[in-house]
């Protein structure tokens, strides 16, 4: 098994270290020496958690062999708090912090018997969509380097995608999770708003963040979010909705299911090829027995706006707490307080960061808070009520995760706007609060992968992994790999 | 934009220079000049575009400040433990184990 395991589901892992046919430790290290010989090309790690990862293994070995995620390896988004394991969220501001307390969904991944094994690269505070935002450098896509792989989850994506870990969580504000999976050719889910507990993840846009699965196959999305999902005493915004079961619901039967498909929104700014790959996956949905239905979402085409209002006026207010004082870095030579704050911030931030702070900043300031984010959550309502109406008459929405794919690194560093276009297809479920999963669907002639989008009623993820997970079973997209 | 709606919603046309300073100021941000050039066009570029939201009728429309339909149930409130001292201060800059306090440059005078 050790020389074929890169590629292994959590799902066989899992199986094959509970029947005894393989050890946790013996996974552990085939994970690592898998990730020593990409990690320097493809930057998907900023630490290697190696000596903890080895001690977690022998545990589950000695105590855990029957637990739901025994053995599997888990790559950690690096803006998710790990006791004892430094936790940078890509920031200098943040570049030697070693949190005194775990993150809940970290918590949960190691009492199902998962293995850490290490904090991925992402975009700065998770602000981004390509990983060239990190303070360490960017992560390369693995299916060709001279591209980005998505972000702001890039390295989560590079981990799964290039076979260094079945599973990595990442963290989704405006499409950070289904994006970077989008064009890493793997799985990426983003739970309902409040499914999956928050506490430890590093705050960017408070009423848009939730921690989800990447993974290779819905099955193991859904096997993931089964262990991650729950209410938390400490987060009051983990809700107390009872969980789907959501391995259960992957019958592959999805006959009956209406898909609505916004095809007005569909008709510019597409490249060709994702439209392609887009509409054959949709006849292959139908074939199974889905029925297709045009829906109409009419303020979709302002979500772009309101995202980076109501997000960045977040950011701005969560992000005050750098001030140099109780963590992280502070600027040298100072002479006094005011001069500690705005040093500190400016040497610690990179240019995305302040961009952000400076535009939250701008959006709330005495005279303009109503005229851009009072006016932005109302538009807010308007996205949410169209999604309301339209799933009077579909289950489930469908759409491109992203208008192309991915671009090379450096081409839109210059354009930040033109950077934020490409969250088209995503920002909405955020503002929406609601389930979206992206599923491979297509490569380029170039081979770079595509990704299928469904959104879902809130909490039902369970009928979108049942979407992912029957076109799965007709297609070999999620089989496909990159070469290096 | 108009003139109509730069009265209606008090909006400028695209920020100055005399904005970036402003904005930074609040944010706790010491920019230099050529961040400051570069914030002034890049943040004009996605304000105009920002700008489109203006269009919407929202009267009447309720703001959406949170998405959840129902706030989680109220849980015991029973003392647990904290963080301790130590751990507190691990990740701090400039650490006063004596006292136990964080150090911070003179705030008065």
């Amino acid at each position: 098994m050790a020389t074929t395991l890169p590629f292994q589901t959590a799902r066989d892992i899992r199986d094959a270290v509970s029947a005894g046919r393989v050890s946790a430790v013996e996974v552990c290290e085939s994970a690592l020496s898998r990730i020593e010989a990409g990690n320097p090309q493809l930057k998907a790690f900023l630490t290697v958690a190696a000596g903890q990862a080895l001690e977690r293994a022998r545990a589950v070995d000695r105590d855990q062999r029957s637990a739901p995620l025994a053995g599997v390896p888990i790559a950690l988004k690096d803006n998710i708090m790990t006791r004892g394991i430094t936790t940078t969220a890509a920031s200098r501001m943040l570049e030697h912090f070693v949190p005194p307390y775990d993150a809940t969904v970290v918590s949960r991944l190691e009492d199902a018997g998962a293995v850490v094994i290490g904090k991925t690269n992402c975009d700065e505070f998770a602000m981004g969509s390509s990983t060239e935002n990190s303070a360490f450098g960017p992560s390369r896509n693995p299916w060709n380097a001279d591209h980005i792989p998505g972000g702001s989850s890039g390295g989560s994506a590079v981990a799964v995608a290039a076979g260094m870990s079945p599973i990595a969580l990442g963290s989704d504000t405006g499409g950070s999770i289904r994006q970077p999976a989008s064009l890493c050719g793997v799985v990426g889910l983003k739970p309902t708003y409040g499914r999956v507990s928050r506490y430890g993840l590093i705050a960017f846009a408070s009423s848009l963040d939730q921690i989800g699965p990447l993974a290779r196959t819905a099955y193991d999305a859904a096997l993931a979010l089964s262990v991650l999902a729950g209410p938390d005493p400490r987060d009051s915004t983990a809700s107390q909705e009872p969980l789907g079961d959501y391995v259960g619901a992957l019958s592959g039967d999805i006959r009956g299911l209406r898909l609505g498909v916004p095809r007005t929104m569909l008709e510019q700014g597409v490249d060709a090829v994702v439209s392609d790959c887009f509409y054959g996956a949709l006849e292959t949905l139908r074939a199974r027995g889905a029925t297709l239905i045009d829906i109409e979402l009419p303020h979709a085409s302002y979500a772009i706006a309101t995202y980076y209002i109501v997000a960045t006026a977040e950011a701005s207010s969560n992000l005050a707490r750098y001030d140099g004082v109780r963590y992280g870095f502070r600027a040298q030579g100072l002479r006094d307080l005011r001069e500690m704050y705005e040093k500190t911030r400016s040497q610690g931030f990179g240019a995305e960061v302040k961009r952000r702070i400076m535009l939250g900043t701008y959006v709330l300031s005495a005279g303009y808070y109503d005229a851009y984010y009072l006016k932005a959550q109302q538009v807010r309502t308007l996205i949410r009520q169209d999604y309301e109406q339209a799933f009077q008459t579909v289950d489930a929405v469908v759409m491109p995760t992203s208008p192309t794919p991915a671009f090379k690194i450096g081409e839109r560093v210059e354009d930040p706007l033109a950077l934020y276009l490409g969250d088209v297809f995503t920002v909405s479920a955020n503002l929406a609060g609601l389930p979206a999963l992206s599923v491979p669907c297509g490569l380029t002639p170039n081979r770079l992968p595509i990704g299928l989008q469904m959104t879902g009623k809130p909490f039902e993820e369970a009928t979108l992994l049942r979407i992912g997970d029957s076109y799965e079973r007709d297609t070999g997209w999620w089989k496909e790999r990159p070469a290096t | 934009m108009t003139l109509m709606s730069m009265v209606a919603f008090g909006m400028p046309d695209r920020l100055t220079r005399a904005d970036v300073d402003r904005i930074a100021t609040l944010a706790r941000l010491e920019l230099i000049d050529a961040e400051k050039d570069l914030f002034v066009e890049q943040l004009s570029h996605v304000l105009e575009y920002a700008e489109q939201i203006q269009r919407i009728n929202t009267d009447g429309v309720q703001p959406t400040s949170q998405v959840l339909s129902r706030m989680a149930a109220d849980r015991p409130d029973e003392p647990r433990p904290g963080l301790a001292n130590a751990d507190a201060l691990a990740n701090a800059p400039d650490p006063s184990a004596q006292t136990g306090l964080f150090r911070v440059p003179r705030v008065l005078g």
